[in-house]
C-alpha cells in the first residue's frame, strides 16, 4: 500500500493487519520508513496467512494499493500477473488501455452516484506506465467519495474497507474492531468519528464488493 | 579537626598516596574527606573518579568507589543516583574530564539538576598524559601541545568552568570554587556541596585550583606563586551560586 | 528443530502453573489477550515487544538516547514502566546513556539501554567497561544502515559492533532474535544472562524487528517457573567502610601490563567456560541436504522459510541459524557442515556473519566447505530470493564469483 506521507497509508495498513490478528490468522505489517518526518512516499507492506509469516518484506503482492503516482512508481516492482492493482481515481486519472499492454485482463472504474455528477479534476496525476501484465487493475475515486459523502480525512478508511474486501480474508465486522482500536484516543475525544469511521469503511467495503460481483457476473471488460 | 590529621574517611592502607610531591590533588581530597567526616555520612556516599591524576584516588577512602573513564564520571554518578536516590553520589575528575572530554554531561546534569557533587580538580594542563594543554590552561602558559605559550587568538581564553555552569544553573544549586591553598574553606565549600545533596536542593559543582609541579616544571615556591596569583586572579575563589548563603552555618566567605 | 538449551534447562525449566492472575494487571492496551496459563497474545511492534519483554524481566531503569530505529523503546518504557515503579532518563548522548546505566547496575538496579547504528558506536566505551569490571548491563540493538548516518532503516551491519566493538577481547553476549516472539524470550533471557555470568549482553534486533506488528505470546517468566537470576548491588552495601565492612573498590585501570594480564585471566576463563552453556542455535532440514543455508536474526528467518520452499519443491537444502552470535555455536556448525560441507551465507551485510562462519570452521574442515555469499548490505532479503539464489548454485551457476567475493573478506 502507498501513497504520500500524510495520506493515511500506514494508518490503514496497520488495521488491515490487525483486523486479520484479530480474525486469528497470522499477520505482518512493517511500514518502509525513511529519514522525513512528512512529504516523503510512504509505503507499508501486510502479509496475513494461516502460517506465521517469514520474512517482513516479500517479493509478489496479491494486493497492491496506490493513493499517488509516485508511490505506484515505486510499487511496480511488487505486481504480477496474479496481482490486483486498486488506487484513487480521484487522484490518478485512470490509465488509457493501451493495446501495447498486453494481459490487462479487465480495467474498471466505481463511479457512485453521488460521485458520477461531479466533474473530476483535471488536476489528477498521471497513472504511471505499468510495464508489467496483472490480474485487474480497480479505480476508486476515495478522494472524492469522502469529500462529497463523509469528510475529506476519511479517505483511507474508504481504501481500507475497499482493500479488505478484495483480500477476501477478513470480515468487515473484525476490521471495525480493529480500526476502533486503533483510533480509540481519537474516538475518545471526539466519539462521532466512530460513526464516520464506519460509514466510511462500508462505503469502501460496498463499492468493492460491487466491482467484484460485477465481475462475477461477466458484466466487466 | 587539625589540618595535619588525617581524615577518618582517608584509608591508611594506602597511604601514603601515589600523588607526585606537591599534587594538589592530596589537598582536594584531604577537603573532601573532612567534609564527609563532618556529615557522617560514609555509608552513604559513592564515589566515582575519572581517568587522569584522578584515578589514583580508586582506592584513597574508606568510601565505596568506582574509577570510571575519561569524562563519564558524572554520567556514572548521574545513573546510579537516579537508581538509588538515598546514596550520595560524588564525580570527581579533573579539567580535562570536567570541560574538554565530558562538558556536555558537566551542562546537562547541571541543567537537569541532577542531585550529585561534581568536583573539579583545575591544574591547568593534562597531568597524567604528560602535560598538555587544557581548557583551562592560561594565556600563555608553555603545554607540551603549546610550547609557544597558550594564544588566545587560535587557541582561546580559558574556561571558567563554574561560572559557566551558574550562568543557566537551577534553583537550588551549588556552584563554588575553592582553592588548595585554602583547603578549610575549600572544605566548606564540599560540605555544602554535598549539604545540597542530602537536603535534595540541586546539584553541586565545585571547581579546586589545584596544583601540578610535575608539568608545570616549577618549585615548591614557584608552585604557590602560580596558584595563588595567576591562576585565582584568572579563576576567583568564591562561591557562585548558593542556596546556603541567607543562613550560612560558618560565617566563611 | 535442534535447539542447544543447556542454559535454557537452568532458566527455563518449565513449570506452567495454572495460575491466571494477570501481572500486567491494570494494563489497558486493548491488543493484548489471554492466551492461556496467563500469557497473553498480543499484535505489536517490536519496540514495545522489547519493553514488554524487559517489564517482565523486572527491569527498573531505562536510561536513552534518541536515534532511530529504537524511539519507541523508550516512548512505551517511559508509558508503561512508571506503573511498575520503572524509571527513565533521558541522557544527552549515548556515552552518557551507557555510563548512567553502568551506575544504576552498580547501584543495584536492573538497569538497560538501547541504541542504534552510530549510537552503538558510541556505546563501545561503557561495554568495555563493562566487559572490563563484569558489569551485567543489557543493550538492545536495533540495527540501522550504515556506515556513518546511512539508513534509519534496517541492516545487519553491526555485528562485529556488536561483538568486537570494544578494546578489548569481545568478551560479550550477543543474541540475535529473528521476530517478536524472540525479542521477547531473548530480552527477558538478556537479563538473566547478563546477571547470572555478569557479561555485557546484547540483543541484536534491527530496524524491521523493530518497527515491524506481528503476534507474539506475552508471559510472566516466574509464571513458567524461570527464576530470573537477582540484580545485586556492587556498592552500597550496609556498615561503614573501613569500620564495619571492607569499602567496595572497583578500577578499570592498571599500572603495570603483568597486572592487566593476571586481571584479565579469569575473566576469559570465566568466559570460556560459560560458553558451551550460552551458544545456542536452530537448524533443520539436515537430512540429506546438500547445501545449508544460513542467515542470522530476521535473514534467518527468510532463510528457514526458503528452505521450506526448497524442501516442498523437492530441493535438499538444510538450515542452520547461530542464535548466539557470541559465543558462536561452532561445534554445532562444524558437525553440520561435516556431513554436508557446502554453505550458503545470506546477511544484510556485507559478510560480516560469513567472518563469523570463518572464523569458526577453521581448521581442516575450511578447504572442504564450499561458501557461497549472499550480500545484500543495509537490504532487506525475502525467502524468494534465498530459494532463486539456491536453485542457482545448486544449478551450478555461481561457482567462481562466490569465491571471488567470499576470498576477498
Amino acid at each position: 500500500m502507498g501513497g504520500e506521507g500524510g495520506q493515511g497509508v500506514q494508518t490503514a495498513a496497520d488495521i488491515l493487519a490487525q483486523a486479520a490478528f484479530e480474525e486469528g490468522k497470522e499477520a505482518l505489517y512493517i511500514p518502509n520508513f525513511g529519514i522525513e518526518q512528512r512529504g516523503g512516499v510512504s509505503l507499508a507492506f501486510v502479509q496475513i496467512g494461516a502460517n506465521p509469516v517469514g520474512s517482513p518484506k516479500f517479493d509478489q503482492a496479491h494486493l497492491v494499493v496506490a493513493l499517488s503516482a509516485r508511490s505506484l512508481e515505486r510499487l511496480q516492482d511488487y505486481l504480477h500477473e496474479g496481482s490486483t492493482l486498486l488506487y484513487d481515481s480521484s487522484l490518478l486519472a485512470p490509465p488509457e488501455v493501451s493495446d501495447s499492454v498486453v494481459g490487462w485482463q479487465a480495467y474498471d472504474t466505481i463511479a457512485p452516484e453521488a460521485f458520477a455528477e461531479r466533474r473530476l479534476t483535471d488536476r489528477r496525476q498521471k497513472f504511471p506506465r505499468i510495464t508489467k501484465k496483472v490480474h485487474k487493475i480497480l479505480g476508486l475515486p476515495a478522494g472524492e467519495m469522502a469529500s462529497s459523502r463523509l469528510h475529506p480525512r476519511v479517505s483511507n478508511i474508504i481504501v481500507l474497507g475497499a482493500a479488505a474486501r478484495l483480500i477476501e480474508i477478513v470480515r468487515l465486522e473484525e476490521v471495525k474492531k480493529a480500526l476502533e482500536k486503533r483510533l480509540a484516543n481519537k474516538i475518545r475525544r471526539d466519539p462521532k468519528l466512530k460513526e464516520l469511521n464506519y460509514k466510511a469503511l462500508e462505503l469502501g467495503w460496498e463499492a468493492a464488493d460491487r466491482m467484484l460481483k460485477g465481475r462475477e457476473a461477466g458484466a466487466a471488460v | 579537626m587539625s589540618e595535619l590529621a588525617m581524615p577518618r574517611s582517608w584509608r591508611r592502607e594506602t597511604k601514603p598516596h601515589k600523588f607526585c610531591p606537591g599534587c594538589g590533588h592530596g589537598l582536594v581530597l584531604k577537603a573532601l574527606g573532612m567534609a564527609v567526616d563532618r556529615l557522617e555520612i560514609a555509608e552513604r556516599v559513592l564515589f566515582g573518579c575519572d581517568i587522569g591524576c584522578s584515578l589514583l584516588a580508586w582506592d584513597f577512602f574508606n568510601l565505596d568507589t568506582v574509577q570510571t573513564h575519561h569524562g563519564r564520571t558524572v554520567p556514572f554518578i548521574v545513573g546510579a543516583k537516579r537508581a538509588r536516590p538515598h546514596l550520595i553520589g560524588i564525580a570527581y575528575m579533573g579539567d580535562g574530564g570536567g570541560y574538554a572530554i565530558g562538558v556536555q554531561h558537566l551542562i546537562n546534569a547541571v541543567m537537569r539538576n541532577d542531585r550529585i557533587l561534581v568536583i573539579i580538580v583545575n591544574n591547568t594542563t593534562y597531568a597524567m598524559t604528560g602535560g598538555q594543554m587544557a581548557p583551562t590552561s592560561l594565556p600563555g602558559q608553555k603545554t607540551e601541545t603549546s610550547p609557544g605559550g597558550r594564544e588566545p587568538r587560535t587557541e582561546g581564553y580559558p574556561l571558567r568552568g563554574p561560572e559557566m555552569v551558574a550562568s543557566f544553573a537551577a534553583e537550588g544549586a551549588y556552584i563554588a570554587r575553592g582553592s588548595v591553598s585554602h583547603v578549610q574553606r575549600l572544605a566548606l565549600f564540599l560540605e555544602r556541596g554535598l549539604q545540597n545533596q542530602i537536603q535534595d536542593k540541586g546539584i553541586a559543582v565545585v571547581e579546586a585550583l589545584s596544583t601540578c609541579p610535575t608539568n608545570w616544571r616549577t618549585n615548591a615556591e614557584d608552585t604557590w606563586k602560580y596558584l595563588e596569583k595567576e591562576m585565582a586572579d584568572y579563576y576567583p575563589v568564591r562561591e557562585f551560586v548558593s542556596p546556603w548563603k541567607e543562613n550560612n552555618p560558618r560565617g566563611v566567605n | 528443530m535442534i535447539t542447544n538449551t543447556q542454559t535454557l534447562t537452568v532458566l527455563w525449566s518449565v513449570n506452567k502453573g495454572d495460575n491466571m492472575s494477570n501481572k500486567y494487571g491494570n494494563d489497558t492496551d486493548s491488543n493484548i489477550r489471554p492466551a492461556g496459563h496467563g500469557d497473553r497474545r498480543a499484535f505489536m511492534y517490536g519496540n514495545e515487544v522489547v519493553v514488554r519483554a524487559a517489564l517482565a524481566a523486572k527491569a527498573e531503569f531505562l536510561y536513552g538516547y534518541p536515534i532511530t530505529p529504537q524511539n519507541e523503546i523508550m516512548h512505551y518504557w517511559s508509558r508503561l514502566a512508571p506503573a511498575q515503579g520503572g524509571k527513565f532518563l533521558q541522557t544527552e548522548d549515548e556515552l552518557s546513556a551507557g555510563f548512567a546505566t553502568l551506575g544504576g547496575i552498580m547501584a543495584g538496579a536492573r538497569s538497560f539501554s538501547a541504541t542504534a547504528g552510530p549510537g552503538t558506536v558510541l556505546f563501545q566505551e561503557p561495554l568495555s567497561m563493562a566487559e572490563m569490571m563484569r558489569i551485567p548491563i543489557v543493550l538492545i540493538v536495533q540495527q540501522r544502515g550504515g556506515p556513518s548516518t546511512a539508513t534509519v532503516i534496517y541492516s545487519q551491519q553491526e555485528v562485529f559492533l556488536a561483538i568486537f566493538g570494544g578494546n578489548g577481547e569481545g568478551l560479550r553476549v550477543v543474541y540475535s532474535p529473528g521476530g517478536h516472539q524472540e525479542m521477547y524470550d531473548y530480552t527477558i533471557k538478556a537479563f538473566d544472562t547478563a546477571w547470572r555470568y555478569r557479561f555485557p549482553t546484547l540483543v541484536l534486533g534491527d530496524g524491521y524487528q523493530a518497527k515491524m506488528r506481528e503476534p507474539v505470546v506475552l508471559y510472566d517468566p516466574e509464571e513458567r517457573g524461570m527464576q530470573l537470576q537477582p540484580a545485586v548491588p556492587f556498592v552500597g552495601g550496609e556498615g561503614v567502610p573501613g569500620v564495619e565492612r571492607e569499602p567496595a573498590h572497583w578500577r578499570n585501570a592498571f599500572s603495570v601490563e603483568e597486572e592487566l594480564f593476571e586481571a584479565l585471566q579469569p575473566i576469559i576463563h570465566d568466559f570460556q567456560h560459560a560458553a558451551p552453556f550460552l551458544t545456542e542455535m536452530e537448524a533443520s532440514d539436515l537430512e540429506g541436504a546438500e547445501i545449508i543455508v544460513t542467515g542470522h536474526g530476521i535473514v534467518g528467518r527468510s532463510a528457514r522459510e526458503a528452505v521450506r520452499e526448497l524442501r516442498a519443491g523437492g530441493v535438499p537444502a538444510g538450515f542452520f541459524r547461530p542464535l548466539t552470535l557470541r559465543p558462536f555455536p561452532a561445534k554445532d556448525l562444524k558437525r553440520i557442515l561435516d556431513s554436508c560441507p557446502r554453505l550458503l551465507v545470506v546477511e544484510s551485510a556485507q559478510g560480516q556473519l560469513t567472518k563469523l562462519f570463518r572464523i569458526a570452521i577453521g581448521g581442516e574442515l575450511e578447504h572442504r566447505v564450499e561458501m557461497y555469499p549472499y550480500f545484500r548490505p543495509g537490504l532487506g532479503i525475502t525467502a524468494e530470493e534465498i530459494a532463486r539464489e539456491v536453485r542457482a548454485i545448486l544449478g551450478g551457476e555461481r561457482k567462481e564469483e562466490a569465491r571471488a567475493a567470499v576470498s576477498i573478506l
